[in-house]
């Protein structure tokens, strides 16, 4: 500022010099004081800029942050490892406490799945998941799940847009079904070991396809996502279709929101198709009451519809939060039914209408404390059998299953859990169980996000 | 069937008109993106001030926020992880992919502090990419306005000069507010504190605080007692003990009583406190409770 008082003091002072100089208004004069004018202005211009660059140090001086872009990764040691996928592998084992014999069927679900327990130290849902992006259109993730007498299984392995756009997301491969709420999540993120009843009995704990889905996010504000999968009808109740075509379809549609910030919810409706060939039962009871049971083999439609909902509440935020869901299914299915394929072997129409559902709530009151509840109910419906094997096949069971279990983890961190499980099991007539499980969940490296 | 079609076309025709439609992770960049984008974007917060950044839930509702979204405004740095990633995926949204312009991770733009030189998850819940709570320095929002602007106007090049008119308004006041905080906050340079969870490094280091403990034994690991009964004994001369305002605030209560020391309650970002209500009541407010906290 002082620098430009000068310079006009200057400027001034030349110019009332001229000015006494020569009194005469003629056109040199003229053009002098428009040279001295247009001096004046450009050295104004250049101080004002001047004082502005100062003004710019000065404030610069301030950051000790330099505004430039650093690399989001740190240079990898060897250009063939920068690229490796993330990997997790999931350490998980199980200690197991029964009254009952684990085989016993459900009563009136014989001809369902059976996955049961497992009694004693078990290894039980080790798992490794690699996932990475394969190029800018595709993902790649792969979950091999070690069995615990050796061997490996694939439980996914599957590919997944990422840039269609437009709410749509395609998945091609072996996955989980995105039906209901608990099927497509994976085994260490459950809040019980076990799966609910209904889930056991109608989808052999999870149904896993092997085919094509296709989800669709509307543009708008509540969540709505409309979904179809098409697949080989390879987990249960698909009988692993190995011809041309579809062996099963999948219909879903889900519609989520929050509720101030403190509550969210998800509900949905599912429906699943098959057709089931030569689906051979084993060990079931019959009406003459066969020492052992017989096989039976069903061939037909099996037709399910579902209903879901998942409602959390977390109170400011997430460090402790109840969460309550709830699961209904319904499975018709109608066809002929083979009544002991090893001597009888009588075939007549069958069908029958088999529902359950389950309520429960998990409730973390501490920050690495949660405990839980669950109530499981099915029906066996009443099925209706042809003449010829009226005598043989039992219809109405007049027996509902229950099981109530309670649950209570300890995460000392992120990664690691511990769980006692208690459950008081009446899904078989007459053969009540009181169950303890003691559980081990561990994830090393990779920790991806979890869904909700 | 014709209902659905109906609702859904009525959601779509209600929704909001602004140029852009900005998903911003945290309230602070929310605010930031505000003061340089004013009504040219409409904006939706992810998580609120009381939530804990690291463990929001990839809620349905956030889904459904992201599919239309055109900009992303996020921390990075590894804060988001336990959710980000699900939101992108499940949003079908190929705008905001991680490496498209719609983007925009504000960690990438500052200097971090606290880059581990090893990982191991033995050490608590570390970042890679160093510590993700840059927000607490307010000069680190100089170079992420900056980035950020660039980006609106890359992305809406249609108002350009309305955002480099703005950028330009936000430097200026921004910096006659830091050297007015920095002022301020002169009484607080070399005075010892606790933190409750390695959150402030960026606050230290801007104001001059000395961190000589953590109530967290390791970083996302809630303390317990006998980690907190050790930082008792360790005490000397400490001034005040640190947590943002979504901590559970036992840990710092208790080490407050039994050192007779200040527990100060930081907002950390906007909304965290009644009193910081935008970004630069959140540093007047942060300021604030430093200074009422040496008392």
């Amino acid at each position: 500022m002082f620098k430009k008082t000068c310079l006009s003091v200057a400027i001034a002072a030349l110019l009332s010099l001229s000015f006494a100089a020569s009194a005469a208004n003629d056109p040199d004069l003229q053009a002098i004081r428009e040279q001295i004018q247009q001096l004046k202005q450009s050295y104004e211009q250049r101080i004002t800029q001047l004082e502005q660059r100062l003004a710019q140090a000065e404030a610069n001086s301030h950051e000790s942050v330099p505004a430039r872009e650093q690399p989001a990764v740190q240079a990898a040691s060897s250009s063939e490892s920068a690229f490796n996928p993330a990997i997790l592998l999931v350490l998980g084992g199980t200690y197991g406490q029964l009254k009952q014999d684990p085989a016993v069927p459900t009563t009136g679900f014989a001809m369902s799945a059976h996955p049961g327990h497992q009694q004693g130290f078990n290894l039980g849902e080790s798992e490794l998941g690699i996932s990475a992006n394969i190029d800018p259109d595709f993902r790649g993730v792969a979950t091999l799940a070690l069995a615990s007498a050796g061997g490996v299984t694939v439980e996914n392995a599957f590919v997944q847009t990422s840039a269609l756009g437009n709410g749509l997301n395609l998945k091609f491969g072996r996955y989980f079904s995105g039906l209901g709420y608990l099927n497509e999540q994976h085994a260490h993120t459950w809040d019980f070991v076990d799966q609910p009843l209904v889930y056991a009995s109608l989808w052999n704990n999870q149904l896993g396809e092997d085919g094509v889905q296709v989800k669709w996010l509307a543009p708008t504000d509540t969540f709505i996502e409309l979904g179809a999968e098409l697949g080989r009808g390879r987990g249960f109740p698909g009988t692993d279709r190995v011809k041309n075509g579809i062996g099963s379809g999948v219909l879903f549609a889900h519609i989520g929101d929050d509720i101030g910030i403190e509550h969210s919810w998800r509900t949905g409706i599912s429906l699943h198709q098959t057709r089931r060939t030569d689906a051979v039962s084993t060990a079931v009871a019959d009406l003459p009451g066969t020492p052992g049971g017989v096989n039976n083999s069903f061939s037909g439609d099996s037709r399910t519809a579902g209903m879901d909902f998942v409602w959390k509440y977390s109170p400011d935020g997430n460090s402790r939060y109840l969460k309550v869901q709830g699961e209904y299914f319904q499975r018709r299915e109608s066809g002929l039914l083979t009544y002991d394929t090893a001597l009888a072997n009588i075939s007549d129409r069958y069908a029958a209408t088999q529902s359950g559902w389950y309520l429960q709530s998990v409730y973390r009151f501490m920050p690495h404390w949660r405990s839980g509840l669950r109530y499981d109910r099915l029906d066996p419906g009443t099925a209706s059998v042809g003449a010829l094997n009226a005598g043989n096949i039992i219809s109405h069971y007049g027996f509902q299953p229950t099981r109530t279990s309670l649950m209570l983890d300890y995460s000392p961190s992120e990664f690691s859990r511990l769980r006692l499980q208690l459950a008081r099991d009446n899904s078989r007539q007459g053969l009540p169980d009181n169950q303890l499980f003691v559980q081990y969940i561990m994830s090393l490296g990779a920790h991806g996000a979890h869904q909700y | 069937m014709n209902k659905f079609l109906f609702l859904t076309l009525l959601f779509i025709s209600t929704a909001s008109h602004a140029a852009l439609n900005v998903f911003a992770c945290e309230p602070e960049w929310a605010a930031l993106t505000q003061l340089l984008a004013g009504d040219k974007a409409s904006l939706y917060t992810a998580t609120g001030a009381l939530q804990d950044p690291h463990r929001v839930e990839a809620r349905p509702s956030l889904i459904a926020r992201a599919r239309r979204a055109n900009l992303l405004v996020c921390t990075g740095a590894g804060l988001e992880t336990a959710w980000l990633p699900v939101i992108v995926r499940e949003s079908g949204n190929a705008a905001i992919r991680p490496g498209n312009s719609g983007y925009f991770e504000a960690a990438r733009f500052v200097q971090m502090l606290e880059i581990p030189a090893r990982l191991d998850r033995s050490d608590g819940d570390v970042h890679a990419a160093g510590n993700p709570h840059i927000q607490t320095d307010a000069r680190n929002f100089l170079p992420v306005a900056d980035a950020l602007s660039k980006r609106l106007i890359l992305l809406d090049p249609a108002n350009t000069g309305y955002y480099q008119q703005q950028l330009t308004t936000f430097n200026q006041q921004w910096r006659t507010a830091i050297a007015r905080w920095e002022k301020q906050a002169a009484p607080l340079k070399g005075v010892s504190i606790i933190a409750q969870h390695r959150g402030f490094p960026y606050l230290n280091n801007w104001l001059g605080l000395k961190q000589v403990a953590e109530l967290e034994a390791k970083p996302g690991m809630e303390p317990s007692v006998a980690h907190l009964s050790q930082v008792l004994n360790e005490l000397q001369q400490t001034r005040m003990v640190l947590r943002a305002a979504y901590q559970d605030e036992r840990p710092s209560a208790w080490i407050a009583e039994r050192a007779h020391i200040s527990a100060v309650v930081l907002p950390y970002t906007v909304g965290g406190t009644a009193q910081a209500s935008d970004l630069y009541a959140l540093f007047d407010d942060t300021i604030n409770r430093l200074l009422a906290g040496l008392k």
